[in-house]
């Protein structure tokens, strides 16, 4: 297991590396010049030059790119000029919240997903199925950033169950159950989509589970019907649910963008968003990559994970 | 194509779903053309006007701007953004694709690649990747979204390619001499257009989201020209003074992407054929049960372990009635072997499954007939009481151990869930238990086969794990359905041995399905033979395998080979059973059959008693009338 984990971490750093590659070859793509956009239009040509020989801007491309990664690797993901602070001690900050957020939604839509495709096929046609077949249409139609609006007119402003906005108050204590109180309802507006698209898959795994023939093995030994769905139905219907839970993770990372905006949640999308309005560029470029960085080697988790479900997989 | 409409229009979500789509795409279109105000002009001193006030149906916005009118532009601005980035996406994507998997090689290979570093990212960081290096706007927004998606259209068509390109009309054209973009174009692009719309049609609804979002953020259109998502987020300032400007176009977008979500589940259904089959329909725990009445025991009650009483089974698909099963009596003494025996497609196999509920349902439907085990009715039974009896009391050995077995639990684990369904022990005595199963099937090494999974096994060790865990509750009857089919001779030979002695070391009853008389002679020592869903002749082994009375046994069991039994002719069967949702009046076997008299289509015939076995025959092998004719 430890080799096989060892060989899909090394399987992704080509992977990392092109990640790397794109996001410089779109930034490169930016008409104009960087100098000028952070000096301004004022600028003198002296400035705009010396600038650009800081920044490294006049070497050619594939020497700029090496000297970038290389500063990356090292650390040194260079500095936010609107936030004037280093871009990694920003990225990593914004993206404690954003996991929180995210990680919160994410068991959320999963667990939920799950549960809802299961009960689903076993009640197949049934009053539930149809309930939650249509629950699932209205998730997956509805935007999430419109959810989260009307989730702050009617739970916040309405009922005044939970606060309106931020990860913490401005004054009073930093508790668990002060964060949970405001993670409320962006980690559920957060997970609404994931949710109805995970319940639509499980669904037909699980149907497509059980019709095999081992479910009819299971039922004529005397295994109870709760054992045939929950355990036997279910664990042969994950080999094809976990990989959806890795793309949908996916989802809910870049849904968490819209939500943290409108819910004015300090997390890393909502300062990409800031940045690219302010043309901070080399804040996005850092943002992106770590985040994306993150990605791939959650999926790796996912594919180690899908392992120790099936011993039919090499490893 | 019709018939695909048809399916479509059956379907009445879609069919709103499209109604909805339809109605919302004219209004678009035809919205220059409406006597609404100007969209753009702004008046402050109006502004934030509830809904239904004069001269602005919709109310007004926080720059005094009509909603109705900023509505209607909005969804034409939203759904044409979508529809361009699909459409940008979908070409972009497909050319790709098609690329990738009509040359293959190095060319796919790198092409792939790239394809996945671009589906490495969460979408929305490509996205605003590219928006801050175009600067926000709604041209750059839509050059965002249709890029995020082309490694999907990219990656889908390049599979489907790849199949075409292998078919024998490509290969033609390539000998033909056709030049490749030719092909491509003559061959290729055709084949994949219709799967280019579906896929389209599937994700149109996803790109206007996506465009609606950026937008949203601010990074899409910008002022004063309005799409739904900015509308949105312009209004998400006022959202707890003035709600009413960010529902109208909120509610606009959700009403959208969900007819849009119905049409498209209504063609994907229309299009997967597994559906209209009723395939997908999940089997139940037991199978439904729908009978007029209950035979009583017969002249057998009482003593038989297993008396089955004028079974009948069906499969109701889709309006057609199969008569699987059709009338079937069996019993089974304790300690007894009883062979059935018939071709596949007999009945034999739901017959023995129905007798503890286990034939897929939906479709299957028992309809009449009684399954007395020690005089208790097994037919109708509640759930509990025959989820208590299975395995406990009737066990079943299935046919392919591979595919019967869970292929994600230790092989020791099932045979300790077999024995833990009926009886509370713990883990470690299950475990002890479990060995001596194993054991009792003459698997070496018990101690280390028991955390193999299936697929670590082989053929042969795997039915012997299925025996073991029919063995589990020491059941009075194991029903064997096939057990020996999958399995080699050499293997076969050892589970047949194997079972043989269990049955007398334990007394156990089997009943024993198969297709192949030479198995049956090994074990059994009654046989019934069945043909449509019917027993035809029924007796002792001996009896029927020194003078078959039926025509159908005796042509079946001219079809096995004997060894050193000299130079004779072996006899396949002409044609085929009867469908048994048209069965032939009178005799089934009639029309395959050289005996066939005009009285043998004329009505039912009865199983009556022969020699020493009952034989469902007019005219039937070594009587006086055989030498008359």
């Amino acid at each position: 297991m430890t080799g096989y984990i060892l060989k899909r971490l090394l399987s992704a750093i080509p992977v990392l590396l092109g990640i790397s590659v794109i996001v410089f070859l779109i930034m490169a793509l930016i008409p104009g010049d960087p100098a000028t956009a952070i000096l301004g239009s004022y600028a003198t040509p002296e400035n705009v030059e010396k600038l650009n020989r800081d920044l490294g801007l006049d070497k050619s491309l594939v020497q700029q790119y090496f000297i970038w990664l290389g500063n990356m690797l090292t650390g040194d993901f260079g500095t936010s000029f609107a936030l004037n602070r280093p871009v990694l001690d920003e990225v990593l900050e914004r993206f404690n919240a954003t996991l929180v957020l995210a990680g919160v939604a994410f068991l959320v839509c999963a667990v939920l997903g799950v549960a809802a495709g299961v009960v689903s096929a076993a009640n197949q046609y049934g009053l539930a199925d149809k309930a939650i077949t249509f629950a699932v249409l209205l998730g997956i139609s509805i935007p999430s950033f419109f959810l989260g609006m009307m989730m702050i007119l009617f739970f916040a402003v309405n009922l005044r169950w939970f606060p309106v906005s931020g990860m913490w108050p401005i004054y009073g204590d930093r508790t668990l159950g002060v964060l949970l109180s405001h993670l409320a309802m962006p980690a559920t507006a957060l997970a609404v989509v994931a949710t109805g698209v995970i319940a639509r898959l499980s669904r037909s795994a699980m149907l497509e589970v059980l019709r095999q023939d081992f479910i009819r093995t299971a039922r004529a030994k005397g295994v109870h019907e709760r054992g045939v769905i929950w355990r036997h139905a279910l664990k042969a219907a994950m080999v094809a649910i976990i990989p959806v839970l890795g793309i949908q993770a996916g989802f809910v990372l870049s849904g968490a963008v819209y939500i943290e905006m409108v819910f004015q949640w300090p997390g890393v999308g909502r300062m990409l968003v800031d940045a690219i309005l302010k043309r901070d560029l080399l804040l996005v470029q850092g943002g992106v990559v770590f985040v994306a960085a993150c990605y791939v080697l959650f999926n790796i988790a996912v594919d180690v994970a899908q392992s120790l479900l099936d011993p039919r997989i090499k490893t | 194509m019709t018939a695909f409409f048809r399916l479509l229009a059956r379907n009445r979500l879609a069919l709103a779903g499209g109604i909805v789509l339809s109605l919302v795409v004219l209004l678009a279109l035809v919205t220059p053309l409406l006597p609404l105000a100007d969209p753009d002009v702004t008046d402050t001193s109006n502004r934030f006007r509830p809904a239904l006030s004069d001269g602005a149906l919709l109310g007004t916005d926080h720059l005094g701007r009509d909603l109705l009118s900023r509505l209607l532009w909005g969804t034409r601005l939203s759904l044409a953004v979508g529809i361009a980035a699909a459409l940008i996406a979908a070409t972009i994507g497909a050319a790709i694709g098609i690329i990738a998997g009509f040359y293959g090689g190095r060319i796919d290979n790198v092409i792939m690649r790239g394809v996945d570093m671009l589906m490495a990212f969460p979408y929305i960081l490509l996205a605003l990747a590219i928006v801050a290096a175009l600067g926000p706007g709604l041209l750059n927004a839509l050059i965002a979204v249709a890029a995020v998606n082309v490694p999907f259209f990219a990656r889908n068509i390049r599979g489907i390619t790849v199949g075409i390109a292998n078919t024998e009309f490509v290969q033609a054209a390539r000998l033909a001499g056709l030049s490749n973009p030719r092909i491509i174009l003559s061959e290729i692009l055709p084949n994949v257009v219709p799967v280019i719309v579906i896929a389209m049609s599937t994700t149109i609804g996803w790109m206007i989201l996506e465009t609606a979002g950026l937008s949203f953020l601010g990074l899409g259109s910008q002022p004063p020209q309005a799409d739904l998502g900015s509308m949105l987020g312009e209004a998400r300032s006022a959202l707890i003074t003035h709600p009413h400007t960010s529902v109208v176009p909120g509610l606009m977008i959700l009403v959208i992407v969900m007819a849009i979500n119905l049409l498209g589940d209504g063609v994907r259904d229309a299009l997967d054929p597994r559906l209209k089959s009723g395939a997908l329909s999940r089997p139940m725990a037991t199978t439904r049960v729908d009978r007029q009445s209950i035979p009583d025991h017969g002249e057998k009650s009482g003593d038989s372990l297993l008396n089955v009483r004028a079974l009948e089974t069906q499969f109701h698909v889709r309006g057609r009635v199969y008569r699987a099963v059709g009338g079937v009596d069996l019993h089974v003494e304790p300690g007894e072997c009883l062979g059935i025996i018939g071709e596949s497609g007999s009945g034999k196999s739901v017959t023995a499954l129905s007798i503890m509920g286990l034939v897929a349902s939906p479709p299957g439907v028992i309809t009449g007939g009684a399954a007395y085990l020690d005089g208790e009715d097994l037919i109708g039974a509640p759930y509990r009481r025959l989820r208590d009896m299975r395995g406990r009391r009737v066990a079943y050995i299935f046919q392919d151990p591979l595919s019967t077995l869970h292929p994600l639990y230790r092989v020791g684990d099932q045979l300790i869930e077999a024995i833990r369904a009926h009886r509370p022990i713990s883990r470690t005595e299950g475990r002890v238990r479990a060995i001596e199963l194993l054991d009792a099937v003459r698997i070496p090494n018990p101690e280390q086969r028991i955390s193999d999974y299936p697929h670590e096994m082989s053929g042969g060790m795997r039915q012997r794990v299925g025996i073991a865990m029919a063995l589990a509750n020491d059941p009075d009857i194991i029903i064997a359905d096939e057990p020996t089919t999958a399995l080699d001779v050499t293997v076969q030979a050892q589970v047949l041995s194997i079972l043989d002695d269990l049955r007398r070391s334990r007394g156990l009853a089997i009943v024993f399905i198969t297709h192949d008389f030479g198995v049956v002679a090994q074990l059994c020592d009654r046989v019934a033979v069945m043909y449509a869903g019917r027993i035809v002749e029924e007796g002792p082994m001996r009896a029927i395998l020194s003078a078959p009375r039926h025509p159908y046994t005796a042509r079946l069991m001219a079809c096995v080979p004997e060894l050193g039994g000299g130079k004779r002719r072996l006899e396949a069967i002409p044609g085929l059973p009867p469908v048994v949702d048209a069965l032939p009046e009178g005799c089934a076997f009639a029309d395959r059959c050289d005996r066939t008299r005009p009285d043998c289509r004329a009505g039912d015939i009865p199983l009556a008693p022969l020699a020493a076995q009952s034989v469902r025959c007019l005219h039937p092998v070594g009587t006086e009338q055989e030498h008359a004719s």
